[in-house]
């Protein structure tokens, strides 16, 4: 008999190659690329490839406890959303981007 | 020589004065600079920022190794981390795990660090040690150099952590981290609306020493916790003597005993003893330095009058000296924040603060007279002295 494959975790979805578009804030990471690859079947999960492509860049986005930072927004194609647990679908585009007003 | 380093050097070097050209280390809302001074400290060069675009509440020299820096820095986007040198600014790397709080289980509200504000090198036995400041209230320790970094539980879990106070405008701060350089088990830490607290077993367990402080803030004027250390100092010469500007006057505190004795009351009634911060000589456990505030009606923070000056003590407290030769006479309506007054460990001793609109102002004759040394800089959240 075949072994049984693992079940995919509820919470994480099936995983995806997506791209991701950075803005010029976290390109010092990426070293001075405003696009990359990531996997993951949310986007969390592609935070944290992200993280094991450019050690850092996880908790520039994110704090310690998984939430988006205050001034950083995450679109998933072009709806923005605060939810790190979004699953993705195949054919996703993320943009993660900075907007800080005041002086 | 560093508000922050001066007590390891008080068991490092001894009381000898310092000669030689002196350098500032300058954070601000947009970056960090260096300002390099000559022998006479007459003359300044200011160099092109660190962390350009940055918010850095802090730079400091490691004087067990003055080829390290150390930097805690943000920006409004990015969040907290520490960048460190180790090539006395050549080059910096940021911590590849900076002070974060543990990760809390699903469905529970977890802290995360908004703002390394201060940094503090630990006692000479422990030379690659430095610990961490954080808003809100969090105390973290690097074992190797600034590069990881982990929370030291005793203070960050202390059982009564809930009750130590509420947020000030600028958040729980947690700063002024005095290493005693006698025995680098025993170390102070103050909050902002928490109070001043102690420990003497390297951060198992703290205990709040806030006797003889008032709250004027609250309904009980002497609660165990809750009260506002601006900033505090251990005397370099005598670590048994305390000093610290409170959100309700200047204090000395004399070991053993755990009683601060309010001694801003000498201070003339106009100027009244409300400011951010406070240095000590590095040599006379008499005589510290402040610089007061406007503590009145909705607290504008601004000098007294719009006539900016530090006050000094020769006497412990007793009497207080007014300091303005070169400030100017009217109309200064400046600020000066906890972290942004610096001495060296020269003789005379050298005294220099900054402002939150970005002047940097020195003084080689112990503050008998001031010159402007840099203008023009963002709002200057810190200020300390390094060897070049």
């Amino acid at each position: 008999m075949r072994p049984e494959l693992p079940s995919p975790c509820s919470e994480c979805g099936d995983s995806q190659e997506v791209k991701v578009h950075l803005s010029t804030h976290f390109q010092s990471y990426t070293g001075g690329s405003g696009e990359v690859e990531a996997t993951g079947g949310t986007v969390l999960a592609v935070l944290k490839d992200l993280d094991r492509q450019f050690p850092g860049l996880h908790f520039r986005i994110a704090d310690e406890q998984d939430r988006l930072r205050p001034h950083i927004n995450v679109f998933v194609g072009t709806e923005m959303d605060r939810d790190l647990g979004r699953k993705l679908s195949k054919g996703d585009e993320i943009h993660i981007l900075a907007a800080l007003s005041g002086g | 020589m560093a508000r922050g380093t001066a007590r390891v050097s008080a068991s490092v070097n001894g009381s000898k004065p310092s000669k030689g050209p002196v350098r500032l280390l300058v954070g601000t809302m947009k970056g960090a600079f260096a300002i390099d001074g000559n022998a006479t400290r007459d003359k300044w060069t200011i160099r092109d920022p660190w962390f350009f675009g940055a918010e850095v509440n802090h730079i400091v020299q490691d004087p067990r190794n003055r080829k390290v820096l150390m930097a805690g820095v943000k920006t409004g986007h990015l969040g907290p981390t520490v960048y460190r040198s180790l090539d006395g600014g050549k080059n910096w790397n940021e911590a590849s795990n900076p002070p974060k709080f543990p990760k809390t289980k699903k469905g529970k509200e977890g802290l995360s660090v908004d703002t390394v504000f201060y940094m503090a090198p630990d006692h000479a036995d422990h030379p690659d040690c430095w610990y961490a400041g954080t808003v809100p209230w969090g105390l973290f320790r690097s074992e190797d150099n600034g590069d990881t970094w982990k929370p030291v539980k005793g203070f960050n879990q202390h059982p009564d952590y809930d009750k130590w106070g509420f947020p000030s405008p600028a958040g729980k701060i947690t700063h002024s981290i005095i290493v005693d350089p006698r025995d680098s088990k025993h170390i102070y830490v103050s909050c902002s609306v928490g109070g001043f607290f102690e420990t003497v077993n390297r951060g198992k367990t703290w205990e709040p020493v806030n006797q003889g402080c008032i709250a004027e803030y609250m309904a009980d004027k002497h609660p165990i916790y809750e009260h506002d250390p601006h900033c505090a100092v251990m005397s370099p010469s005598n670590p048994e003597r305390l000093w610290q500007q409170n959100h309700c006057g200047i204090y000395r505190m004399d070991r053993p005993e755990g009683q601060w004795q309010r001694i801003g009351e000498q201070m003339p009634k106009a100027v009244g003893d409300i400011g951010f911060p406070i240095i000590a000589h590095p040599r006379d456990d008499n005589r510290v330095w402040v610089f007061p505030m406007d503590g009145t009606s909705v607290w504008p923070r601004t000098s007294p009058g719009g006539k900016p000056a530090a006050y000094h003590t020769k006497d412990g407290g007793k009497t207080w000296k007014r300091l303005d030769k070169g400030l100017p006479r009217k109309q200064g309506w400046v600020t000066v924040l906890r972290q942004a007054m610096a001495n060296d460990h020269h003789d005379p001793v050298g005294i220099y603060f900054g402002t939150t609109n970005g002047e940097i102002w020195s003084s080689s004759d112990e503050g008998a007279s001031w010159q402007c040394a840099q203008s023009y800089l963002p709002r200057v959240l810190s200020v300390e002295t390094a060897k070049k």
